[in-house]
């Protein structure tokens, strides 16, 4: 099963490392992940996908846990949560398909942030199913590049992840 | 008190109560080496290999429960020690490292002696720090020793950059009294609700067995665990790491466990319908089979660090906290209970009694070959069962645990989970530093010793007279025995063609070096070696070469399918081997 699991950590050189190395080491995979300081910048957010099962997730969050640079952590996966992941995908245009872009850019509420006259960067936000179904809706041929963050993600209501 | 860096690091260690520090001077630590020169608080202990520096050290801590120190250069100073980082992080002991690293100004230009310490250890250290600001220094010091030492121990590396230290650079010191880190939190109490369950489950067990570890040692609590043993009546195993916590000439001590445990205590195991798993984590060498592990038994697991409980066996009833003071709450609760009925518990003792008739250590006593096992009674009758017993890594280790019976905690030292070869000789100078007035032996293979033998030259600078008794078969014993069993006796690369002139060789370091072999010389050699209370005396006995331990639960096998030296039934004094 997919887990979102999200660390508040020491903002401080090697953290990163220390949880990279963890997983490669035990043999765990990482689907994305994606780390920043917080508000307060003597910590860093970092939202981990992983999968796994129960046990195997178990030993992961202990494992993490374990680490010295780890503050807390959370399995998102466990409760009510929101997840939004940004992309970034440039396309090529011509004078034929640059309406019909925009179009789909519009129904998927994604922005143009920058035009050339052969091509646009369409930012878009949300679930990461709805930045495939994007991206499926787009011809191949048309796509130059595109960047993704990864999920990030937050419990929902009063509660949160904080010291 | 203004300081320089160099001085800082030092003047921490005082601070911190460190009686020795082993180390390797080089380019990068040179100016914490002057600061060394000009103080006498902290003893240096110089090796001759870093890799020794660490197993002292590594040892000193097992041997007295408090950090052991090393002090190392940067590259290959740094590496060299790694092996005794990861020895140490194994058998979680409390251990600081100290590593030059080149200066801060060239980090990452493949400067001379230059090494990712940081990235090399990270896998196998609890912590690593590297130190950038001279202010920082006293700060990170009093952080590695709290780490090192507190919740489950580990080996913590400090990575000091040469500039850090310049003499030049002088500020105000101040060491800490003490510290705390948000993220880090180890004192662990343990849940009472769930020690109620756990007390609960005990008392109406009727095949029940406690499985004590390493943790019990580290956690100081071998006298709870022996109270309440004995209050329980439960017969009681030790793995390898936790020999000693509970007395091994006690009745109710059935053996070691696992992959050369007894028959008794792996019967007991595997046959349980309730065991009390204390400060041990379910190694792969004391379940055998996962699949076929105890497979009636539900499962109290008491362990300091969660990530061990339910790693690899799944238990029923999980109690994070520390040994001790679970132990004692768990004391308390079985006091306020009536006993339970003693009937099933009598049937079970009269079980594993039976188990026990199978004699599963006995070895042949009438060759005129030395057999090892009786070397090892004999330095136990020799040393009154009370020496500090350090060993290397193969079948002479497993010798020394099944035939060393280890009545008191920390006397048994050895590499346990990383099975390090070359542990023994700088171990046994360790523990010799720690209690001068004890007697220190090394139980090693003449395989074993040739990778850090080079300390002999250590014990005689620092006059650690120890006593080294090797097991000199010819051959690497364990994987020899492997290959007998596994590969039709293909002996791939386990013999070594020529060895050196042991005596010639402890001689020429300084020592007295003795050959015996034939069987009656054994215990006079012995008598020998220890009447000589100043000198390190290295024992070069002439074993058996064809001689295997047993019992042995092969690879893939479950506890019940243990291989015993004699089938059961047969004469004893019939060998099989």
């Amino acid at each position: 099963m997919r887990h979102i699991i999200s660390i508040l950590m020491e903002n401080e050189a090697g953290a990163l490392s220390r949880v990279a190395g963890l997983f490669s080491a035990r043999g765990y995979n990482i689907e994305s992940l994606t780390v920043a300081p917080t508000e307060d910048t003597s910590l860093s957010r970092m939202t981990l996908v992983t999968r796994g099962n129960e046990e195997i997730i178990e030993q992961i969050t202990k494992q993490l846990n374990k680490l010295i640079d780890v503050v807390k952590l959370i399995d998102l996966a466990d409760i009510s949560h929101v997840e939004r992941e940004l992309m970034l995908v440039k396309v090529k245009t011509t004078l034929n398909n640059r309406e019909e872009i925009k179009r789909l850019a519009d129904i998927f509420r994604g922005k143009i942030i920058d035009v050339t006259n052969n091509s646009y960067m369409i930012e878009m936000t949300g679930s990461s199913e709805k930045l495939d179904a994007f991206v499926e809706s787009l011809n191949d041929e048309n796509i130059i590049e595109t960047v993704r963050s990864g999920p990030t993600s937050m419990s929902r209501g009063e509660h949160g992840l904080h010291l | 008190m203004e300081l320089s860096g160099g001085e800082i690091v030092i003047q921490c260690l005082k601070d911190e109560g460190v009686e020795y520090l082993f180390g390797y001077p080089g380019g990068a630590v040179l100016h914490l080496y002057d600061a060394i020169f000009h103080q006498d608080d902290v003893k240096h202990i110089l090796v001759r290999h870093e890799q020794a520096a660490t197993h002292a050290a590594d040892a000193y801590a097992r041997a007295t429960g408090k950090a052991g120190v090393v002090l190392v250069t940067s590259g290959p100073g740094a590496t060299n020690a790694v092996t005794g980082i990861a020895t140490a992080y194994m058998d979680s002991i409390p251990m600081v490292v100290i590593s030059g690293q080149v200066p801060t100004a060239v980090i990452g230009s493949d400067a001379f002696q230059e090494v990712d310490m940081i990235g090399i250890t990270r896998p196998c250290v609890k912590h690593n720090f590297l130190v950038k600001d001279i202010s920082d220094i006293a700060e990170t010091m009093k952080k590695a020793f709290y780490v090192a030492t507190t919740g489950r121990p580990g080996p913590v590396v400090v990575d000091i950059p040469k500039d850090i230290t310049d003499p030049n650079i002088k500020i105000p010191y101040h060491y800490p009294d003490s510290i705390s880190m948000r993220s880090y939190n180890p004192s662990v109490q343990g849940h009472t609700g769930q020690i109620k369950k756990a007390v609960e489950l005990l008392l109406t067990a009727k095949r029940p067995v406690i499985y004590s570890g390493g943790g019990v040692v580290i956690g100081e609590a071998s006298k709870e665990l022996t109270e309440l043993t004995r209050y329980l009546n439960f017969p009681i195993t030790n793995t390898l790491m936790g020999l000693g916590a509970y007395p091994a000439t006690d009745k109710q001590f059935v053996g070691m466990l696992g992959m050369h445990g007894t028959y008794e205590a792996n019967l007991s195991m595997h046959q349980s319908d309730v065991i009390l798993a204390i400060g041990v984590r379910f190694d792969d060498r004391v379940t055998g089979k996962l699949a076929e592990f105890c497979p009636n038994a539900q499962i109290i697991h008491i362990d300091i660090d969660p990530a061990s409980i339910s790693k690899t066996v799944k238990v029923d009833i999980p109690i994070v906290g520390d040994v001790k003071p679970v132990l004692l709450q768990m004391l308390a609760l079985i006091k306020q209970q009536h006993k339970p009925d003693t009937e099933p518990l009598a049937r079970w003792w009269a079980q594993i009694n039976q188990w026990r008739t199978s004699k599963c250590l006995e070895f042949d006593r009438s060759s005129t070959e030395i057999k090892p096992q009786r070397v090892v009674e004999q330095l136990y009758e020799i040393t009154k069962g009370d020496a500090y017993i350090t060993s290397d890594v193969g079948q002479h280790q497993m010798y020394a645990s099944q035939f060393y019976h280890f009545d008191k905690p920390r006397r048994w030292i050895n590499s346990g989970g990383l099975g390090t070869m070359g542990f023994g000789l700088p171990a046994a100078i360790g523990v010799k530093l720690a209690f001068p007035d004890a007697d220190v032996a090394c139980i090693t293979g003449e395989a074993s010793i040739q990778m850090c033998i080079q300390e002999l030259a250590t014990a005689l600078q620092y006059n650690t007279p120890i006593k080294i008794i090797n097991l000199n078969n010819g051959y690497m014993g364990m994987v020899r025995q492997w290959q007998e069993f596994n590969y039709e006796s293909r002996y791939s690369q386990s013999y070594m063609d020529t060895l050196p002139d042991f005596v010639k060789l402890a001689e020429s370091y300084g020592h007295v070096g003795i050959r015996v072999e034939r069987p009656e010389d054994v215990m006079p050699a012995l008598e020998k070696a220890f009447a000589m209370k100043d000198r390190t005396v290295f024992l070069d006995i002439i074993t058996d070469r064809t001689e295997n331990v047993y019992p042995m639960i092969e690879t893939g096998k479950g506890h019940q399918e243990m291989t015993l030296r004699v089938a059961p039934g047969t004469p004893i004094d019939r060998e099989l081997a």
